[in-house]
């Protein structure tokens, strides 16, 4: 919907309204100072920084190492994809090799965190939406996904099982059938899923040709991940640029026109049927061999990258995840700064939301799946 | 009159005793509804099955501090939750419990009913302006212009009830269904103005998926944002008393009243008004919120011309049949 110039310039009948950072919609300590016209959005300004903890300080004053556990941490929802984007982006400024079996075992462990973040997300955005009943059932399936990570990991959110030259655990010989149990869960309820949700009348129209936004709109704002995928762009990093063993594995970049709502939600079911294809077929050509390189003894061992800078980006479960790493030598980063998807996605909330309801506001925030200690760091 | 004094304080010790346990028992059996819908177990701790537990939660907003906001309107503000209070209160008094039972047998007992009803969203737009909260101000105007768009259906179902009943007497409605009108319920003869009276009655009691003027996600808490305690306990209570009473009431118009074999008509009544409030538990837990300007389309573009419709059908067959 598009406002009128007066309708921006005029005072006299507007109001503010503070929704958060204590708010229940607002996905942890987000302040959104809402300018309203009765109930209808007319600006919106998003205030974050309230969970700010200094990563990026922090690595420049931690080895290589020491930094791990705060990779997960910036992300609580996908920490293993961060906790591997670290470990690979050393590895690649540091050239250590990494086994074969590393290299899928990684796949298929951050896939498994891609479904378990948007599962969470569709129950969270349908309880923005006044149904609460689904956050418990997408909930128990996430349930399962966890469980079986944490066989792995030992960690259950804040994974740090990624080392320089490989994994911290060999999967166990028994994780293949526990994992097609998992993707045959999961399989049987995207029917559930579509019957109930997809095609509830309510759900439809709180959801279509709400928040728009365009391919030039989502290119301005430097929107990625499936929101960007939403507008009917087919970015994904895991293709463009493709890293670590994603190139031998066939899946498609699921995209809707729409770019509304709507299209949000549907792009992110049509990715963790993606994400299941990836784990099938990563679990059927796992070779055997060391999960960790030989020599390389993970977290011990002092690490000195030759100086240099590089970009690593990799595919999160919120859009592209970039790391600039710089190092000189030393046995700290120079400075490490992080490209985080949900900064530029929360931004173009300013593009989205004028023009539509308080309700809208909130399914619009919720579309976008921020989560703040990834925008604040 | 001392008779009239003595039957009046009876009742209505009779109905605030009923209607209090009737809350407890409602907030328990949302809450295991929900847990059944939800695959969990609900309160399990105090009492067996939870049954106790909102008995202790009633103890604690019992103890709990009543806070007023420094900026509130305090007059208004005390008021509001005493407001909700008593409209419903009077309405419970005025369904027939059977043939013989009714508190209050009024004439015009319909009328009485749908206008007492709409008198809380007074109290909640008292409650939403009093609080000087912005919120609740939101909450407390989406409630004025939802009860104003959904009484016209739910009046204009009634009265497709009345013409066939050729009464406003709940009693005599009830009765029709027994033995007038070939015996049958009106649900069978009126299934438009049931759907269309459910709807509306599940809008007028703010609960899911009408539920906007206090949409937790949106509004935070809506008109009651602000309150505390046992202030805050009333406008529970009300909005639990509202469904068993305009349930019972849906029950009268539609299902037979206390009309029944093997049980006596009070049980009769309290089962069918019951089982539309497990309804509508049923309805809050599986469907996702409307937005405000659809809530406000809904009514006014299709549940009234719907109800409009019906009337006018329902008059014209009378008219050739009689």
């Amino acid at each position: 919907m598009s406002l009128s110039a007066p309708d921006l310039e005029d005072p006299q009948d507007t109001y503010t309204l503070n929704m958060g950072p204590q708010h229940p919609s607002t996905h942890g300590v987000l302040r959104l100072k809402l300018t309203l016209r009765g109930e209808r959005v007319i600006a919106v300004e998003p205030v974050i920084g309230y969970s700010h903890r200094a990563h990026e300080k922090m690595a420049e004053t931690r080895t290589y190492a020491q930094f791990l556990p705060n990779t997960s941490r910036q992300d609580y929802l996908s920490g293993l994809i961060y906790n591997l984007a670290w470990v690979e982006a050393v590895e690649k400024l540091a050239s250590i090799p990494v086994p074969e079996r590393a290299l899928v075992a990684r796949v298929i462990l951050a896939e498994f965190n891609r479904i378990s973040s948007h599962l969470l997300w569709v129950g969270a955005f349908l309880a923005d939406l006044g149904a609460v009943t689904p956050f418990l059932y997408t909930f128990d399936d996430r349930e399962a996904i966890v469980g079986l990570l944490e066989t792995v990991t030992g960690s259950r959110l804040t994974y740090c099982t990624g080392r320089f030259g490989g994994l911290s655990k060999d999967l166990d010989a028994d994780f293949p059938r526990r994992a097609r149990e998992v993707l045959v869960r999961l399989r049987a309820r995207w029917p559930e899923l579509e019957g109930l949700i997809e095609d509830n009348v309510i759900f439809r129209q709180r959801t279509m040709g709400v928040g728009v936004m365009t391919e030039e709109q989502c290119r301005h704002w430097g929107v990625t991940g499936p929101v960007l995928r939403a507008s009917g762009v087919p970015y994904d990093v895991r293709k463009m640029e493709p890293y670590g063993a994603y190139p031998r594995y066939a899946f498609t970049i699921p995209t809707r026109p729409e770019g509304d709502v709507f299209a949000r939600y549907m792009v992110r079911i049509a990715e963790m049927e993606q994400s299941c294809r990836i784990i099938e077929q990563a679990l059927d050509g796992l070779p055997e061999g060391p999960i960790l390189q030989e020599g390389s003894i993970g977290v011990k061992k002092r690490l000195k990258p030759p100086a240099g800078t590089l970009y690593y980006a990799v595919e999160s479960a919120r859009g592209a995840y970039g790391i600039v790493l710089t190092s000189e030598g030393g046995t700290e980063p120079y400075r490490a700064k992080f490209r985080t998807p949900s900064y530029a996605n929360l931004a173009a909330l300013q593009d989205m939301m004028p023009g539509s309801m308080v309700a809208d506001a909130v399914a619009i925030l919720g579309s976008l799946d921020v989560v703040m200690p990834e925008i604040d760091r | 009159m001392i008779d009239f004094v003595t039957t009046l304080a009876i009742g209505t010790a009779v109905i605030m005793g009923y209607l209090s346990v009737n809350v407890l028992f409602l907030v328990w059996l949302e809450r295991k509804v929900s847990a059944y819908i939800q695959r969990r177990l609900g309160p399990m701790e105090v009492g067996p099955q939870g049954t106790l537990q909102t008995v202790a939660d009633m103890l604690k907003l019992l103890g709990k501090q009543l806070l007023t906001p420094i900026a509130a309107d305090k007059a208004v503000y005390w008021l509001a939750p005493v407001m909700v209070f008593i409209p419903t209160l009077c309405l419970a008094s005025l369904i027939p419990l059977s043939g013989a039972e009714a508190f209050a047998d009024q004439p015009y007992g319909l009328v009485v009913i749908i206008a007492l009803s709409g008198l809380t969203v007074i109290a909640i737009f008292m409650a939403g302006w009093a609080s000087n909260n912005k919120y609740a101000v939101l909450g407390g105007m989406r409630s004025v212009a939802q009860v104003i768009a959904y009484e016209v259906p739910v009046l204009l179902a009634a009265l497709s009830v009345v013409l066939i009943a050729g009464t406003m007497n709940l009693r005599g409605i009830a009765d029709a269904q027994a033995h007038g009108g070939g015996g049958l319920p009106f649900l069978l003869l009126q299934p438009v103005a049931a759907v269309l009276y459910f709807i509306g009655i599940t809008a007028e009691t703010n609960r899911a998926p009408f539920d906007i003027p206090e949409a937790e996600s949106e509004l935070v808490g809506g008109f009651h944002t602000e309150y505390s305690g046992m202030r805050f306990a009333l406008f529970f209570f009300a909005e639990y008393t509202n469904m068993l009473v305009l349930g019972a009431l849906g029950a009268t118009l539609f299902l037979g009243g206390w009309h029944g074999p093997w049980l006596p008509g009070p049980v009769w009544l309290l089962l069918k008004a019951y089982a539309l409030v497990a309804v509508m538990m049923w309805m809050r837990w599986t469907f996702p919120r409307l937005r405000f300007d659809q809530l406000m389309s809904f009514a006014w573009k299709l549940l009234i011309p719907v109800a409009l419709v019906n009337l006018v059908v329902t008059a014209l067959v009378l008219a050739v049949w009689r």
